[in-house]
């Protein structure tokens, strides 16, 4: 089989019995059937691109959520609170309910921080004795101000705007925050 | 009388199987694509045991595109659906749990001998001349096996998946300019959610298992063209120019078809990594799922699969103003040098045994792949959570302390201290061991030490009383082994006077001081 194919070169010199004209025309033609579907390509490869880049592209920008009433959190306490994202698809199921660490120093002045560590984004856990935020994964810890205590996370725990309207405790919200956005 | 017919009828059997045959090979040439294949002639020194992994990594890719597919039949990729189907994968479906087991450990081998394979190829030279499209084809399917694993790791998603999809975000977060527009492509929006999912099994399924057959085809096409590596002998050295020749000479005097000369080797050690997959599969079962992937469910220690532990164990390790760097560079400087490796040594040696560097090489690199795995697994950096509520502590350091001392034991167990200090190994292991703490630390240093914190010790200053503080450090500074002094300060004397002691350690402690002083004196 291979060498019938290899044979086949050959034969052309001898099949083109000094038909430049047609050798060129067959050129021509070879060349406008890969010049139409360099275009063609191209017209299929846009939406395409478009298709799968459109997440680049588009950033999302962050909404307002309330955590709900601000009585749920006792003054001078650090608190685990959800909130369902924003963005939810229909199939998300559970993965679209979101946590967070809800501190209220006083008052109206609050803190919402992140579950995600700075560092590689784990969970980070609250401890109310020593007043810590403890990382998992590589051992990070944070203030309970969020500033960064130890470990290697490069920054303080990420904070979500706050805002308190009607007696609700609203944050901006919806992205995972990471070092290139820290604003969730 | 029976007997010539029933020759006749095996005659007549033999005749149309025959026939058949030779009808089917005149039209899909199979004695010739055989020839070209499987039949090719290899040098006599390559069906050797040093030469089965590759085939070996071939056979895990085809078991585990055999056991996906059949995964296939139940999985649903999406969030709210992809637990519950690897449950009823694990629990309901007849043999369901094995198969599942079958895929992973399938991936184990697949890439453990995919290493072992490359680390064959690179000790007997065979990446050099003319063989560089063979190995970087081959470096380019590491890459997708790998992406395979851990595409896969996500597949299966439980809390494990779920935040180490929050990792590599992280990392893709870390990439200047465009970093957010990579964490928005990657996660194929905003925040981890079913999308992701969907882009990984996409990604599991279609996109990285076809570029990986695409790959395999050029990988075998090229061990056809170039002929496999003759096993390398000491001193004879590649040459550009005449090494062609060499090669077709060694087929021509010492060589025989792979099919069935040379392939008995491959064919036992195939059938050996099914049996040790399968066995993996029986007695280890598949792994996880763990916990549900609620992000909620916070209370979880994430790990990755073993594969990329050591990356794990890197980022924990890497000083910081390096990280960021490294977890993003690190990957393509060593594909690079993966990539370089046939051009800067294209000719030369191919024996092991005269290219000394080549060896220490893959020492060093097993050797720190082990080691940072091995503390991956461990990782006595990371705080033990529940170490200051579960962990007991010993009777001998409880008895004869003075009411402050245990009031200062409390203050230790209460304020998560054992998280990360062990006492007489027990806790975490973040911080040095406390057991013998009064020997390293004077009473002045440990009061610093924990309302500053340093070290990489968090400053307990503000989170600590004044009198806990003092009842903290007046246990810590009982915590020696028996008959070994406290530290002491450098402005104290060595052998302090006892008038000294008593006045300068006027505390509650004293006594205790005294206790291992008297046998002194
Ligand atoms: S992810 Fe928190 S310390 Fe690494």
């Amino acid at each position: 089989m291979i060498s019938h194919r290899h044979k086949e070169p050959e034969k052309k010199p001898c099949a083109c019995e000094g038909a430049d004209k047609a050798t060129s025309r067959r050129d021509f033609l070879f060349k406008m059937g890969v010049g139409l579907n360099v275009v063609a390509g191209a017209m299929v490869s846009l939406p395409l691109i478009g298709y799968v880049m459109s997440s680049f592209v588009k950033i999302l920008p962050t909404k307002g959520i309330s955590l709900g009433p601000i009585d749920q959190f006792p003054e001078g306490t650090t608190r685990l609170a959800t909130y369902t994202n924003p963005y939810r698809r229909p199939w998300d199921g559970e993965t679209a309910e979101i946590p967070c660490w809800v501190r209220r120093i006083q008052g109206e002045q609050f803190q919402v921080f992140a579950i995600n560590c700075t560092h590689l984004g784990c969970p980070v856990r609250w401890f109310d004795e020593s007043k810590l935020f403890m990382c998992p994964c590589h051992g990070g810890a944070f203030y309970q101000d969020g500033s960064h205590a130890s470990g290697p996370p490069p920054r303080g725990l990420y904070e979500y705007k706050v805002s308190v309207v009607n007696n609700e405790l609203i944050i901006d919200a919806g992205l995972l925050p990471t070092l290139a956005r820290p604003n969730a | 009388m029976s007997e010539p017919t029933k020759k006749t009828a095996k005659n007549l059997a033999f005749d149309a199987a025959q026939g058949i045959f030779v009808w089917l090979d005149k039209r899909l040439h199979l004695t010739d694509l055989w020839e070209h294949t499987a039949g090719h002639h290899i040098p006599r020194s390559s069906a050797s045991w040093f030469y089965v992994f590759g085939s070996a990594t071939l056979l895990c890719l085809i078991l585990q595109i055999v056991t996906g597919s059949l995964l296939a039949f139940a999985y649903v990729p999406s969030g709210a659906e992809a637990y519950t189907t690897l449950e009823y994968l694990t629990y309901e479906q007849p043999v369901g749990w094995f198969l599942r087991a079958m895929h992973y450990w399938g991936s184990n081998f697949m890439v453990a001998i995919m290493f072992l394979h490359m680390t064959q190829v690179f000790l007997f030279g065979a990446y050099k001349y003319p063989r560089e499209i063979t190995w970087i084809s081959g470096c380019i399917l590491m890459v997708c096996t790998l992406g395979m694993a851990f595409t896969g790791q996500v597949l299966r998603f439980d809390e494990d998946a779920y935040w180490g999809l929050g990792i590599g975000a992280a990392i893709m977060g870390r990439v200047p300019l465009i970093g957010e527009n990579l964490v928005h492509l990657m996660l194929g929006g905003p925040i981890i959610a079913s999308e992701t999912l969907s882009r990984f099994f996409s990604l599991h399924v279609f996109i990285i298992p076809g570029t990986i057959l695409a790959l395999v085809a050029l990988h075998l096409r090229m061990v056809l063209t170039k002929g496999i590596n003759e096993y390398p002998e000491p001193g004879r050295l590649v040459d550009r120019n005449t090494y062609d020749k060499e090669y077709e000479e060694i087929l021509k005097k010492d060589g025989m078809p792979f099919a069935p000369h040379g392939i008995w080797k491959d064919l036992v050690a195939a059938a050996f990594v099914l049996v040790a997959i399968l066995a993996c599969a029986a007695i280890f079962g598949p792994k996880g799922p763990t916990g549900p992937p609620y992000p909620t469910e916070i209370d979880t220690v994430p790990r990755p699969d073993f594969f990329f532990m050591w990356i794990f164990a890197v980022a924990a390790l890497m000083p910081e103003y390096m990280e960021s760097f490294l977890l993003l560079t690190g990957g393509p400087i060593i594909l690079l040098i993966l990539f370089a490796l046939p051009f800067i040594n294209n000719t030369g040696e191919k024996s092991w045994r005269r290219r000394p560097i080549a060896v220490l090489t893959v020492i060093f690199v097993y050797l720190a792949l082990g080691l940072l795995t091995y503390l991956g697994f461990t990782s006595p950096w990371s705080p033990e959570m529940t170490a200051w509520t579960a962990d007991p502590t010993e009777q001998s350091r409880v008895l004869d302390r003075t009411p402050l001392e245990l009031q200062g034991l409390v203050v230790l167990q209460n304020k998560q201290c054992r998280n990360c200090h062990a006492i007489d190994g027990v806790g975490g292991k973040r911080g040095p061991d406390l057991a013998d703490v009064g020997t390293r630390l004077t009473k002045d240093q440990m009061i610093r030490q924990v309302i500053q914190g340093g070290g990489n010790m968090p400053a307990y200053g503000k989170n600590l009383s004044p009198y806990e503080v003092e009842a903290l450090v007046s246990y810590m500074v009982t915590l020696r082994p028996e008959n070994q002094p406290p530290a002491r300060d450098s402005t104290w004397p060595a052998i302090p006077p006892k008038e000294n002691v008593s006045t300068k350690e006027a505390g509650p402690h004293a006594g205790h001081l005294e206790k291992t002083a008297d046998p002194q004196s």
